[in-house]
């Protein structure tokens, strides 16, 4: 097992936002089971903010604690905001990831981007 | 906190009687096996007596047992040692889709020195088919190995069968016993095998000690060039507290094998029924009846391996996974891929090895904690949500 510092720790064992938010406004998908690692982000979108955010996680140690992060920075966030996310600062929130973690596990804030690129998509879509 | 430990197949505490036995070679008797005064005689009698001891458990006379540090470096001793003294002129070896990286990989680099290797497929059980290697043999073959049984999902080959085949075409037959010795009867004289890789750590005896058993008439060039001790096999002045130490495990092996199997046996299939009975879609890996005494492997669908892991080892409970997270080359198991185990079901794979310390009376507690754990994971997993959603049985 690799070694994980305290904060991925705390995020896997108590991970905060599990779920699908009801009639999601985005939805963002990534991985495969191949790779071992999978997250699916819903987002609800209010005023141009993601009022509530939720994942489903298929995967590692990193790969939960990384989607439990993500949905945490995300909240109340603009989706402006949201989307300047990376998958280096979460990393960094979580107080760093193991070497072999940083490629295969830390996807959240790219599931996070597709969300909201779901969720533009639509909105453009009813507006036009 | 309560520990379960249910990966024995990694490490496994010695047995007493062996460790008692080896302690006087560290101390009062230190003396070098070669030498020519009698500090190293002592050593060198127990060198022989372990001989004897390993010889005995495989069916060998002693003479045809040369001690290594692993049962790795015995396979890359059979495999390139035979390779390289280039006896049967040819260039193709056949070995199994499911044999340890000790022999894929040194077969990899043989590959590329030019020589041709046929893997031969395994079924769902991860089974070699005896035809299968009758066909795959050419007058250019020089080598078969093929394991004893397999190491992660416990799965035994038709060894006997296989040698013979080998055997009627006159190429010499190697097999990884590193899982199977000290656990299942083995005879190499009966089942007409030429070579034998065992790890006396598999059976209670030190890390670092291996052997390799070569038949009479058979010849290899040794990987490490030096003096003469092994017969010129393996130079370098033997590690004898840990021959000693092999010997005695594989004495004590020998002598309680059924005994050591059949508790084996009782506690895992009641471990099995255990957790089948409380978690829906489990899935056995491996042969359900022609396996490794002390193995069980069971795929948890919809969850991922290390995930798992990291959850049991929180509830004392020490498990290992065939999962891409938790290898070192972030890949999932060979082994599974080779018998057709969907990439999800290989993820969530769990090796489960019984121990000299396992006890009935830990079932209730593995299978609660694995039920609850996995209720847990499932909770989170986008493709248990899938399942349910689709109500399908595609589990």
């Amino acid at each position: 097992m690799p070694e994980y510092s305290d904060k991925v720790m705390d995020h896997f064992t108590k991970p905060r936002n599990i779920g699908e938010v009801e009639e999601p406004d985005g939805v963002g998908e990534v991985g495969n089971p191949v790779c071992g690692d999978m997250m699916k982000f819903t987002i609800k979108v209010k005023d141009n903010m993601i009022e509530d955010v939720k994942y489903l996680t298929f995967g590692c140690g990193a790969a939960i604690a990384v989607s439990s992060m993500v949905s945490e920075m995300a909240k109340g966030k603009t989706l402006e905001e949201a989307k300047k996310i990376t998958n280096k600062q979460v990393a960094e929130e979580l107080g760093g990831l193991p070497g072999n973690k940083m490629h295969c596990s830390n996807l959240g804030a790219d599931a996070l981007h597709k969300a909201i690129e779901d969720y533009q998509a639509k909105a453009q879509a009813s507006a036009g | 906190m309560k520990t379960v430990n249910l990966d024995y197949a990694a490490a496994a505490p010695l047995d007493k009687s062996v460790l008692e036995a080896m302690i006087p070679y560290f101390t009062e008797h230190y003396g070098n096996p070669s030498s020519g005064h009698t500090l190293g005689e002592k050593p060198r009698k127990a060198i022989e007596k372990a001989r004897e001891n390993v010889g005995r458990l495989i069916g060998s006379e002693a003479k045809n047992i040369i001690f290594t540090a692993s049962a790795s470096e015995a396979n890359n001793l059979a495999v390139k040692g035979l390779v390289r003294a280039g006896k049967k002129k040819g260039d193709h070896i056949i070995t199994s889709g499911v044999e340890h990286f000790s022999i894929l990989n040194q077969l990899k680099g043989l590959e590329k020195e030019g020589y041709r290797v046929t893997r031969l497929p395994v079924d769902s059980y991860g089974s070699v088919d005896p035809a299968q290697l009758e066909a795959a043999i050419t007058d250019q073959t020089i080598l078969v190995t093929i394991q004893a049984a397999n190491p992660e999902i416990g799965t035994i080959q038709p060894l006997e069968e296989l040698a013979a085949i080998a055997g009627a075409h006159d190429i010499p037959f190697h097999t990884d016993a590193a899982a199977a010795a000290g656990w299942i009867p083995i005879d190499v004289e009966k089942s007409g095998i030429d070579l034998l890789s065992l790890a006396g750590d598999q059976f209670y005896g030190p890390k670092g000690s291996g052997a390799l058993y070569v038949r009479r008439g058979i010849r290899l060039m040794p990987l490490v060039e030096g003096g003469i001790q092994e017969k010129g096999l393996r130079a370098g002045t033997e590690n004898v507290p840990a021959i000693v130490g092999l010997g005695e495990a594989a004495k004590a092996a020998l002598e309680t094998m059924e005994e050591r199997a059949a508790k084996a046996v009782e506690m895992r299939d009641r471990l099995k029924e255990s957790i089948f009975d409380a978690i829906p879609n489990l899935h056995l890996n491996g042969h359900p009846e022609k396996r490794l005494p002390r193995n069980l492997n069971v795929s948890v669908s919809f969850v991922e391996g290390e995930a798992l892991l990291m959850r049991l080892q929180m509830a004392g409970i020490y498990v290992s996974s065939g999962s891409s997270c938790t290898s070192q080359v972030l890949k999932s198991s060979h082994v599974l891929t080779a018998i057709g185990v969907s990439p999800e079901l290989a993820q969530g794979s769990l090796q489960l090895t019984l121990g000299p310390e396992s006890s009935p009376e830990d079932i209730p507690y593995i299978t609660e904690n694995l039920a609850e754990i996995t209720t847990l994971l499932r909770n989170m997993s986008p493709l248990y949500h899938q399942y349910l959603k689709e109500g399908k049985n595609n589990a």
